[in-house]
């Protein structure tokens, strides 16, 4: 496969993912404010912390305000990451690919295309209520990888696809996790109050984990919650499951489960080992949003070492010039 | 329901692709003139929307000279078809086919013996002083002596009914895809009548496309790729459809090294070797090593693999010179010196600027005459002198004194004309024919062709860029 294509396929598949999580971010928050007690009033920065942009929004909007907020996470065009261009580059980048993908994959990114234009025509951001249209987001993302699933042969694109979209929903679980650690609560002593069980329960409906944790441990508890999200088997938007089966991808992609013959396999492999040895208490004994910290920086490197095993074409070439030595 | 009718359908002063002089339907159109009537406004004016929206989830769009994702705008198709009967699409392929033969036949002499200089059938300042005359062709000899590959002629009927060649389009014609996708559209909005009409199928054009491709290689599996400038030209939803069809990579210059003259592209296993380029870049963007030095869509080192027969281009650089529309003017006088044939095909008649006596007509008659630059394309560069000011012809006569060679002046033609769609009426509108020519082994003439037509009421310029769109071509069995 040209690597240009598989490069563009990673992040089409990034994109799409990102969009989807982004309209769960939303969620977060309205299902935070729902359940809040008359007295606590919204917030809205941890939201923005969470994804590692609040600089960017700040130097632009000043305070954390809701429909400011909303329109940063969802239609901001200066928001690298913002939905609308999420859904603007996957687009561009389904429209690279073309050849590579299905009829019927195509014309559902240019369903959220213009789903997510219409948004930003109509200005949804200053409505008091956008979740239906967050919904339609998530539902349209949705539909987007059951074709994916249903449409495209397993063959290098696919998997490079679902590699991008995993390590992007590994990211992405674990930012919304971080999200507790941005919101205050009101004192010290409320550690363990019935409103942080509330928030942590949000944190679970945001990503649809509420029901599979509830048949799996019982008992709401933070230590239970983040290692359902972080460490859980079974889960498909646990942080380790995503890494599973991106490994499992990259088997397919090298031929080999055995050691690594490139910086990819072996960022990917450690990282996948740390999380399949980690032990929830020692990682809240050193700090969960530490912990989350060192994740993404680390998941980061996995994606550089992605880029230069397989898309960038300079090391290719050279790698190339190596083996004819 | 309100009926429809052709009362008030103007056929007067054109030769119109439906009717007749005399408003009597022609009797290849008779069949679909009965389905229109059997249905109302409301179900045609149905059936076009649903096109527009069966277009707009294609992504059959384009983009008009620009970069902004903002000005992508979709080829809109009208749904009166046009059609075509068996015996005027035979002297077409006839001729076509004839005219193709001799301008391959020219461009290997001017770029080698230069035979048709010698004896002086064309200028052979007016040859070589083109702009898109390669010096770095002289000598070369491409694969199976095929220099284009794939032609897309625009043809043009007068109000004599007689069909013209305006253009022969050499270099990298396009919209093959728009005739491709258009049929898939009027496919399932009038499903009965392909049968009924015997409408012969084009959905061939891309196996014989991969076909002809292969036939240049002699390595098999041959490994094809097309090569695009991006998904910002405007063209690209074509480049990425015919790659699609053919099962080829779709690539940009960056996907691409020569190494020790070889052409590789460069994949997630390491490079692999590339024998067939399809490449929709044109000659001087291909290799910023031989041409444009700026270029970056080229693959530095193509031209010279190419040259070393280690990968064919298709088409072959330099054969941009036929479509110099000075050279188009001796068209006819090449198709006889190389095959000994009277041209079947008519040319417009063309005045050349660079000629002193055709220059002085020109001037004097600049109102009567359509203007045009020799090395523009897509309805830029021109001027239609019944249709314009004082102003701009002033403004041209200016620019022909300055630089004779570049510019050549035809008669306006009055396009024919199908009926097609308006707002809330059918109304002539002005049409062009553009068939693909493919050459490999032998020539192919696809039965089929995009039917460009001028939307505007009364305009002549059927160029996409300049407010046309399309219709289905239907030649019939």
């Amino acid at each position: 496969m040209i690597s240009r294509v598989a490069d563009t396929m990673y992040w089409m598949n990034r994109y799409i993912e990102r969009a989807e999580n982004y309209a769960r971010f939303m969620d977060v928050n309205f299902n935070l404010s729902l359940e809040l007690p008359p007295e606590v009033s919204e917030q809205w920065k941890p939201l923005v912390d969470a994804t590692g942009d609040w600089a960017l929004y700040e130097s632009l909007y000043g305070d954390a305000e809701k429909s400011k907020v909303i329109y940063f996470l969802g239609f901001d065009i200066e928001n690298q990451n913002s939905i609308y261009n999420s859904i603007v580059k996957a687009r561009e980048n389904a429209r690279a690919i073309r050849p590579e993908i299905t009829k019927e994959l195509w014309e559902q990114i240019n369903f959220l295309y213009y789903l997510v234009k219409e948004g930003l025509t109509k200005k949804l951001w200053k409505k008091n209520d956008p979740r239906k249209f967050f919904l339609k987001i998530r539902k349209g993302c949705q539909l987007f990888y059951g074709i994916m699933d249903t449409t495209i042969s397993r063959n290098d694109g696919w998997h490079f696809g679902r590699i991008g979209q995993l390590i992007e929903r590994a990211d992405k679980t674990s930012r919304v996790l971080d999200v507790k650690y941005h919101i205050l609560l009101p004192t010290q002593e409320s550690i363990g109050s019935p409103l942080d069980l509330i928030q942590w329960t949000a944190l679970l409906k945001s990503v649809s984990a509420y029901d599979m944790y509830r048949k799996k441990n019982g008992k709401l508890t933070p230590i239970g919650i983040s290692g359902f999200l972080i460490l859980d088997r079974e889960f498909p938007r646990s942080m380790m499951q995503c890494l599973t089966r991106a490994e499992q991808s990259l088997y397919k992609i090298t031929g080999s489960d055995d050691g690594f013959s490139n910086e990819a396999e072996k960022k990917l492999k450690i990282l996948k080992s740390k999380l399949n040895y980690a032990d929830i208490n020692e990682i809240f004994q050193t700090g969960l949003h530490e912990y989350l910290d060192t994740f993404q920086k680390e998941l980061n490197q996995v994606s550089t070492a992605f880029y230069n095993s397989f898309f960038c074409s300079e090391s290719i070439i050279n790698q190339n010039q190596n083996t004819q030595q | 329901m309100a009926k429809i009718n052709f009362d008030n359908y103007n056929t007067s002063g054109f030769y119109d692709e439906m009717f007749d002089e005399n408003k009597n339907i022609r009797p290849y159109y008779k069949l679909f003139l009965e389905r229109l009537q059997k249905m109302g406004w409301k179900k045609l004016n149905f059936l076009q929307h649903s096109t527009d929206r069966a277009q707009l989830s294609l992504g059959m769009t384009f983009n008009v000279y620009s970069d902004n994702e903002g000005v992508e705008r979709i080829l809109h198709l009208d749904i009166i078809p046009r059609i075509i009967n068996k015996e005027e699409w035979d002297y077409l392929e006839r001729g076509l086919k004839q005219r193709v033969t001799a301008l391959n036949m020219f461009i290997d002499d001017i770029y080698n013996d230069q035979k048709v200089l010698k004896d002086n059938i064309i200028p052979k300042e007016l040859v070589l002083s083109s702009a898109s005359y390669l010096k770095q062709c002289i000598g070369l000899k491409p694969p199976k002596g095929v220099w284009c590959h794939i032609t897309g002629s625009d043809m043009i009927r007068g109000a004599d009914g007689k069909y013209y060649v305006l253009e022969d389009n050499l270099r990298c014609p396009s919209g093959v895809s728009y005739m491709l996708e258009n049929r898939e559209i009027l496919k399932r909005t009038f499903p009965e009548l392909f049968e009924k009409l015997k409408v012969r199928p084009v959905s061939n054009y891309s196996h014989e496309l991969r076909d002809m491709l292969e036939s240049l290689t002699n390595n098999t599996p041959a490994s094809i790729v097309v090569l695009t400038p991006g998904i910002y030209n405007s063209a690209y939803f074509e480049h990425a459809y015919l790659a699609q069809q053919m099962g080829a990579d779709l690539v940009e210059g960056r996907d691409l090294v020569v190494k020790d003259d070889v052409v590789y592209k460069i994949t997630t296993r390491g490079l692999q070797r590339v024998d067939v380029i399809y490449r929709r870049i044109d000659d001087e963007f291909i290799d910023p090593l031989t041409f444009n030095k700026e270029s970056l869509l080229g693959t530095p080192g193509l031209f010279n693999a190419y040259r070393k027969g280690n990968v064919v281009l298709v088409n072959a650089p330099g054969t941009g010179v036929v479509d110099d529309k000075a050279v188009y003017a001796y068209i006819p006088r090449i198709i006889k010196y190389y095959l000994g044939e009277e041209a079947l095909l008519a040319n417009v008649p063309t005045y050349i600027c660079a000629e002193e006596e055709d220059l002085k007509y020109v001037l004097e008659n600049i109102d009567k005459l359509v203007i045009k630059q020799t090395d523009a394309s897509g309805g830029y560069g021109m001027l239609i002198g019944p249709k314009s000011t004082k102003a701009e012809q002033e403004a041209f006569i200016l620019k022909i004194k300055n630089n004779p060679r570049n510019y050549i002046a035809q008669p306006m033609i009055n396009l024919s004309r199908v009926p097609t769609l308006t707002d809330d009426a059918i109304e002539g509108r002005h049409v062009d024919l553009r068939p693909y020519i493919l050459y490999g082994k032998d020539i192919k003439i696809i039965p089929g062709a995009l039917t460009r037509v001028a939307l505007k009421k009364g305009s002549i310029v059927v160029n996409s860029s300049q407010g046309g769109g399309s219709k289905d071509t239907w030649v019939l069995a």
